[in-house]
């Protein structure tokens, strides 16, 4: 239930016990929408999907339709679907797997059949135990039914789909890092150019690779059309969204809202969604995107749940988890843990981000532990200005990929916004939140 | 359905992948306008233009990955001017790029400070330091001091990889040059990154040792002190190191080398980066080998053996002694029985000088033309000189490349290398005819088998399908090589192939291999040549004439009679024997001495039996060698010798690439050039070869080997010629190649290499360079140009009516050698060669000895079935020769009817495959018998 009246597009039948299976997932309207595109020209299809402005799911924002289109013409294409969901309090594409696994295979072959891959690869992060296993129940129900394989639904069309467990690498959600890993390789992501699998992708062919909320979508725009999507939300942000919510809230958890016409106050606060923050606390900070975002602090939580309009205020959505931190979160901590997590899940390429990521992380829980100096914040920002030259939004990079630079935003954040907290901790030796 | 993916595993990423753009562009570095070859790396193009953009891991030898961020330089685009790593990002036509901005600085500050974060910053301790990237660039680009207080990353250290490869995790930087060494060059993932973040660690995988044969590369390229070698390790410091630049001549592939040292102790071998030949690579046996002329075991003096009453042993004994008994034992065995009844063997190991020494002592002071420098483990000599020769680069560009040879990672392991580059790489179709699997074979387009005794043949169906439509039905690896090879344009005639001939077997006779070698020169009258002998300089010594029938400068000794008289004053009435059919003579009595120059023959030779035969049936016998091999310690006298190392001269690579060699360290003892040696015993023996210095040994050779005219000592010593000369020069477009980039060394691509200039001592102290050959001998005077043969000019003194006589040309009329019918109760034996062996130079080295494997008879499991024996099993191999007792091994590479034997390792406690080979055979049949 959301603030608005918009329909549920991606959670509609999650309520149900059975939603994972093909008998639920048929008893409510499952496949219709890929009979429908089988009926339509592919090139129908991603027109279609054009014309609706679905923003990609995974972090970046890029438009499905465009990412589509960009796709070179070459006998061999593959379309690659990003279930690696790992970050920190990011928890969507996980409900998506275990709940609604047949909405993602029908999304996957829509897609599959709208830019004509070849095959389709699943790549689910690996400690996703239930959710592998119910992907892979619904792909052989799907293929059975006839949803999958060969000559799908009688259309003369044929897609394979192969689901591929993750190997516990957060940077495998890099969209390269993941084909390397797909390739059976080590996951590094790929240095670019090539900037685009869609010229360049896996084995070398042109490749798609879509987030499961984003191709989740697809079954909703074929059944309702593009125009009853575009009517949702504004601006470039239309539909709905999945947040993930969590921290400092009563009720965390997942929830499908109208973008733009929800606002984060709405998320965190209304009694249907995040019930507000436990025991009357204050709002000191939250995280707008995930723990690659930077932060957003008490006066921008009126912030409309739109792409652009929080990118303009210097953060993203990314990928769709909002946490929370009350008054007693110490700011210090909370930088060191998402840093720790920055530092262990480097992949180890670049020299910044290998050897700044363990720098930065030791420096913060010396602070934290009461052993910091003054000059540490200065040194803290000099060395994310060497991770991310400027320290701003959107970051410049000295790295392969954006986990380097990533790593910068809770940091900067935490000093921008709680310097005195930092002093506090030098000052006093010791944690004032202990 | 769809297709399956087809992943290969070979295959590197799809990192690197650089446009390729035709035609130049114009871009802009620090504000100056600079043109560079569309597609190329900034990061060359830079340097091109002088400026030195900072790197790690950046090798120019191998595909950019972008890991070590140190190139970072602000780049214009369509988002302004970002940071951008110049060994990506390709030029573009009209691209700003800044170098030197704040920015830069900035960033290139923090990257290394990055890097020193976990290093440990032991550079006193630490044998790279003092030619060390990490130090040069931290002085050059790096913060003045450190902000970090916290304590870095430990492990336990050093592990080693391998025998020869320690690693010291500490230090490493994580640039990966070695993994991708490893994965791009060599095609061996043993080691890779392991682990994540900054607990990346370079290693092994579990129960997978780092075997490589190139494994020393990786230490040669490590920008920091990570990778150490065993035999280098805490043995010298770099700034107490003195190098010369010279050719290693562990095999015939002619790689470049520094060879540094210190304290008259070789302390180590870096490849230099000679773009037609080594291209920086070195093997781990041509990089460790010097081990060995540190060896404790060299002979330092003359060894003569005692009459049988004082007990027959050998004894020191003076120079003056040694050569004036080995001048009057040849001097009476001549006066008695006549030059004839003595026989030359080895000059493989020799420099060209003292190869031309020695031939003109055996072949005009003696008289004899029982000379050959090959011990029948190689080629006819006619056949090797006289094909039409292809260059390395040839081979590795040609439209289509043949291989019938050893395995080639075996025998010239930077020719694999080159090879399989040219395949991985260039997409080169390769094809290979061989008894069973090599290291080329994942690389080939076809990789066609035959039963020893059939290589005729099977050239024959391949020649012959290429100009007719093959045969339906047959083998599919032949129909596969003849569809590659129509692929190829003009393959009819052969244009664009290469064709790599070597001696893929000991016991399957050369003879063999020639006339496949016929049948493919005839049918492709287009195709070129690329002879794979595999020892030292035995393309100098056959192009110095130590082989029977031939004189020096590939000219056949009917045809160079009256030249050679006129420059020797005499030459052998008759052509020689080969050294199988001397030993033959040798054994039976009709000749009566022998000499061995630097020839191990119980060693090397197919025939073991007969060369112990040979060796003992002999009145007299001289060795001249480095070490107390098995033959030697059977000679009458022993001569010591110098190793390559202790001696100026040049050598003869494959191509005919002529390149000089650096001394770098004094001889220990009482060692004496080999020149020396055969100018000593031709002056006691009555002679006189008219040579004083190795300088005035090359004038002689430039003067009368008519393949050699022009190559004059001037020509060899300019800088330009720093990759050698190829003989003979030819009358249109030799290109003395010359890379712009290699002038200035990149220390970083080559850390600890001092200087690529340095060409080593002089040819011959005392001689200084005559002015008129400046301009004479047909050098041009700048690099690129073509160079003309001189007219004849030197004509010999006397020469009245002498003309120079013209190189060979071959193939000439081959007589098709018979080969037994198999008997099905019999297997063929296939004896390849290996790199690592028993041979006494190796048993020198203390960090390769342990490497040669004991020989196994690597069986078809259908054989083995049918007798009941599995792997593992003992049995015994008996031939018409001998018989042994090795392990068995089932192997479905093999040829059903086949028993693969390494000829030069041990069987346990038995000699190898040697014993099994009988050399007047085509090919050898064995019985395999269980116990």
């Amino acid at each position: 239930m959301a603030i608005t009246e918009a329909p549920r597009i991606v959670t509609s039948r999650i309520d149900y016990e059975d939603s994972h299976t093909l008998e639920r997932y048929l008893a409510t309207g499952g496949y219709d929408g890929l009979r429908k595109a089988l009926a339509m020209a592919p090139e129908a299809v991603a027109a279609e999907v054009d014309a609706v402005s679905l923003l990609g799911r995974g972090g970046a924002g890029f438009p499905a339709g465009r990412k589509w289109s960009m796709l070179r013409k070459a006998p061999t294409t593959y379309l690659v679907v990003n279930g690696d969901e790992s970050e920190p309090a990011t928890f969507k594409d996980h409900l998506l797997l275990e709940r609604d696994p047949h909405q993602l295979v029908e999304g996957a072959v829509i897609c599959a059949y709208a830019i004509g891959a070849s095959r389709v690869f699943v790549f689910v992060r690996g400690e996703f135990a239930l959710g592998l296993e119910r992907v892979q129940q619904a792909v052989n129900e799907a293929y059975s039914h006839g949803a999958l394989g060969r000559d799908i639904f009688g259309s003369g069309f044929s897609v394979d789909l192969v689901v591929h467990p993750g190997a516990g690498a957060y940077i495998c959600g890099e969209e390269t890092a993941l084909l390397e890993s797909l390739e059976g390789k080590r996951g590094f992501p790929r240095i670019k150019p090539p900037y685009f699998p869609a010229s360049i992708g896996l084995y070398g062919e042109p490749t798609v690779v879509n987030n499961v909320e984003t191709l989740s979508n697809l079954p909703w725009v074929l059944v309702n059309g593009s125009e009853q999507y575009n009517a949702l939300g504004e601006g470039r942000s239309t539909g709905t969204r999945l947040f993930a919510l969590s921290g400092h809230v009563r009720n965390p958890g997942v929830y499908e809202v109208e973008m733009v016409k929800t606002t984060f106050r709405d998320l965190v606060y209304a009694p249907v969604l995040g019930g507000g923050i436990p025991g009357g606390r204050d709002l000191k900070a939250f995280i707008p995107g995930g723990a690659s975002a930077p932060w957003f602090g008490p006066s921008q939580i009126d912030l409309p749940l739109g792409q652009d309009e929080v990118a303009a205020e210097g953060s993203m959505l990314g990928s769709g988890s909002v946490v929370v931190m009350d008054s007693s979160t110490c700011i210090v901590r909370a930088a060191w843990r998402i840093t720790r997590f920055f530092w262990r899940e480097s992949c180890g390429q670049c020299t910044p981000c290998r050897e700044g990521s363990g720098w930065l992380e030791k420096i913060l829980r010396r602070i934290e532990d009461g052993q910091g100096r003054e000059s540490d914040l200065d040194l803290l920002m000099d060395v994310c200005d060497n991770l991310s030259p400027g320290v701003s939004w959107p970051p410049q990079q000295t790295t392969i990929c954006v986990l380097g630079p990533s790593i910068p935003s809770s940091i900067a954040s935490g000093i921008r916004m709680f310097r005195d907290e930092f002093l506090v901790h030098v000052k006093d030796g010791v944690c004032p939140f202990d | 359905m769809t297709d399956t993916p087809v992943f290969d595993p070979t295959v590197t990423s799809h990192h690197g992948i650089a446009p390729t753009r035709e035609g130049t562009v114009t871009f802009s570095i620090d504000g100056r306008d600079v043109t560079a070859d569309a597609g190329e790396f900034l990061i060359a193009a830079a340097e091109r233009a002088g400026v030195f953009i900072p790197r790690f891991c950046y090798h120019p030898r191998m595909k950019p990955v972008g890991m070590c961020r140190m190139c970072l330089v602000e780049v214009s685009g369509p988002r302004g001017a970002t940071l951008q790593p110049a060994c990506y990002v390709p030029v573009g036509e009209g691209m700003e790029v800044v170098t030197t901005s704040e920015k830069v600085r900035k960033a290139q500050d923090g990257v290394l400070e990055f890097l020193l974060v976990n290093h440990p910053l032991d550079c006193p301790v630490c044998d790279k330091g003092g030619e060390c990237p990490l130090q040069d660039q931290t002085f050059a680009y790096g913060p003045g001091e450190s902000r970090f207080l916290e304590e870095k990353r430990h492990w336990s250290k050093p592990i080693a990889l391998s025998e020869l490869v320690l690693l010291d995790r500490e230090r490493c930087i994580q640039c990966g040059r070695c993994v991708r060494f490893a994965l791009e060059i060599a095609g061996e993932a043993q080691i890779d990154f392991l682990g994540r973040g900054d607990q990346v660690e370079v290693n092994v995988f579990e129960d997978h040792a780092f075997t490589s044969y190139f494994s020393g590369n990786t230490i040669q390229i490590c920008p920091v002190g990570a990778l150490t070698s065993t035999p280098y390790r805490f043995g010298a410091r770099p700034w107490d190191l003195e190098q010369v630049e010279s050719t290693c001549t562990l095999c015939a592939f002619g790689c470049r080398a520094a060879v540094q040292s210190s304290a008259n102790r070789v302390t180590r071998l870096l490849g230099i980066d000679s773009d037609p030949v080594n291209q920086s690579w070195l093997c781990d046996k041509g990089r460790f080998g010097y081990e060995s002329v540190n060896s404790e075991d060299r002979l330092v003096e003359p060894l003569v053996r005692l009459d049988e009453a004082d007990g027959g042993e050998l004894d020191p004994a003076s120079w003056a002694y040694a050569l004036s008994t080995v001048a009057k034992r040849l001097s009476r065995i001549r006066d008695e029985h006549g030059p004839k009844s003595i026989g030359f063997v080895g000059g493989a190991r020799l420099t060209n000088e003292d190869a031309y020494a020695w031939a003109k002592f055996a072949k005009s002071v003696i008289g004899t033309d029982n000379v050959d420098s090959q011990l029948s483990d190689g080629l006819p000599a006619e056949v090797v000189l006289g094909l039409p020769r292809a260059t390395i680069d040839e081979a590795c560009s040609a439209r289509c490349v043949v291989v019938l040879s050893g395995d080639l990672r075996e025998e010239l392991p930077v020719l694999f290398l080159r090879l399989r580059g040219a395949v991985v790489d260039s997409g080169v179709p390769l094809v290979e005819l061989t008894s069973g699997s090599t290291s080329l074979t994942p690389y080939a387009a076809a990789s066609v088998r035959y039963r020893p005794g059939e290589a005729a043949a099977t050239a024959r169906a391949l020649a012959g399908g290429t100009s007719s439509s093959p045969a339906p039905g047959g083998d599919p690896e032949l129909r596969k090589a003849i569809e590659a090879l129509s692929r190829v344009a003009g393959a009819q005639s052969g244009e664009g192939v290469v064709v790599v001939i070597g001696r893929p077997s000991l016991a399957e006779h050369g003879s063999l291999v020639a006339e496949a070698a016929a049948v493919l020169a005839e049918a492709w009258p287009s195709a070129r040549f690329l002879p794979a002998l595999r020892r030292g300089n035995v393309m100098g010594a056959l192009d110095m004439g130590l082989a029977p029938g031939l004189l020096p400068g590939r000219v056949a000794l009917d045809d160079a009679r009256a030249w050679f008289t006129d420059a020797w004053g005499a030459v052998p009435d008759e052509r020689g024997e080969e050294t199988a059919g001397m030993f033959g003579s040798l054994a039976s009595g009709t000749m009566k001495a022998l000499v061995m120059i630097g020839a191990d023959p119980l060693g090397d030779f197919p025939d073991s039996v007969l060369a112990k035969n040979a060796i003992e049936g002999a009145d007299f016998v001289v060795a001249v060698d480095c070490f107390l091999s098995p033959s030697a310690a059977l000679a009458d006298v022993v001569l010591p010798a110098p190793t390559v190392h202790e001696r100026a001269g040049t050598t003869t690579n494959i191509e005919g690439r002529i390149t000089r060699l650096g001394q770098k360290v004094v001889s220990p003892g009482q060692c004496r050039s080999e020149w020396m040696i055969a100018a000593e015993l031709a002056e006691r023996m009555g002679g006189d070869l008219g040579v004083a210095s190795i300088a005035e040994i090359w004038e002689e050779i430039e003067r009368v080997a008519p393949s050699h005219a022009g190559i004059t000592r001037h020509l060899l010593d300019r800088p330009a010629s720093r990759d050698g000369i190829i003989a003979p020069l030819l009358t249109t477009k030799v290109s003395l190649r010359k890379k712009d980039t290699l002038d200035r060394i990149d220390p970083v691509a080559t850390p600890g290499i001092i200087s690529v200039e340095v060409q080593g001592a002089p040819l011959g102290a005392g001689h200084a360079l005559d002015g008129q050959d400046a301009d004479g001998h047909g050098a041009n005077g700048h690099a690129g140009s073509a160079l003309a043969a001189p007219e004849a000019k030197g004509e010999p003194a006397s020469s009245a009516a002498a003309v120079r006589p013209q190189v060979i040309s071959w193939p000439q009329q081959v007589q098709p050698t018979r080969v037994p019918p198999a008997d099905s109760y019999s297997l063929r034996l296939v004896a390849p060669r290996r790199l690592y062996d028993d041979g006494v130079m190796l048993g020198a080295c203390g960090s390769l000895m342990s490497l040669a494997q004991n020989a196994v008879a690597r069986v078809n499991s259908h054989d083995l079935d049918r007798i009941g024996v599995a792997t593992g099993d003992s049995v015994r191999l008996r031939s018409s020769r001998s018989s042994l007792v090795v392990e068995a091994v089932a192997d479905d590479e093999v040829l059903r009817g086949t028993a693969v034997v390494e000829f030069n390792l041990d069987a346990g406690d038995t000699e190898g495959a040697a014993s099994l080979i009988e050399a007047a055979q085509p090919v050898a049949d064995v019985r395999l018998e269980t116990l």
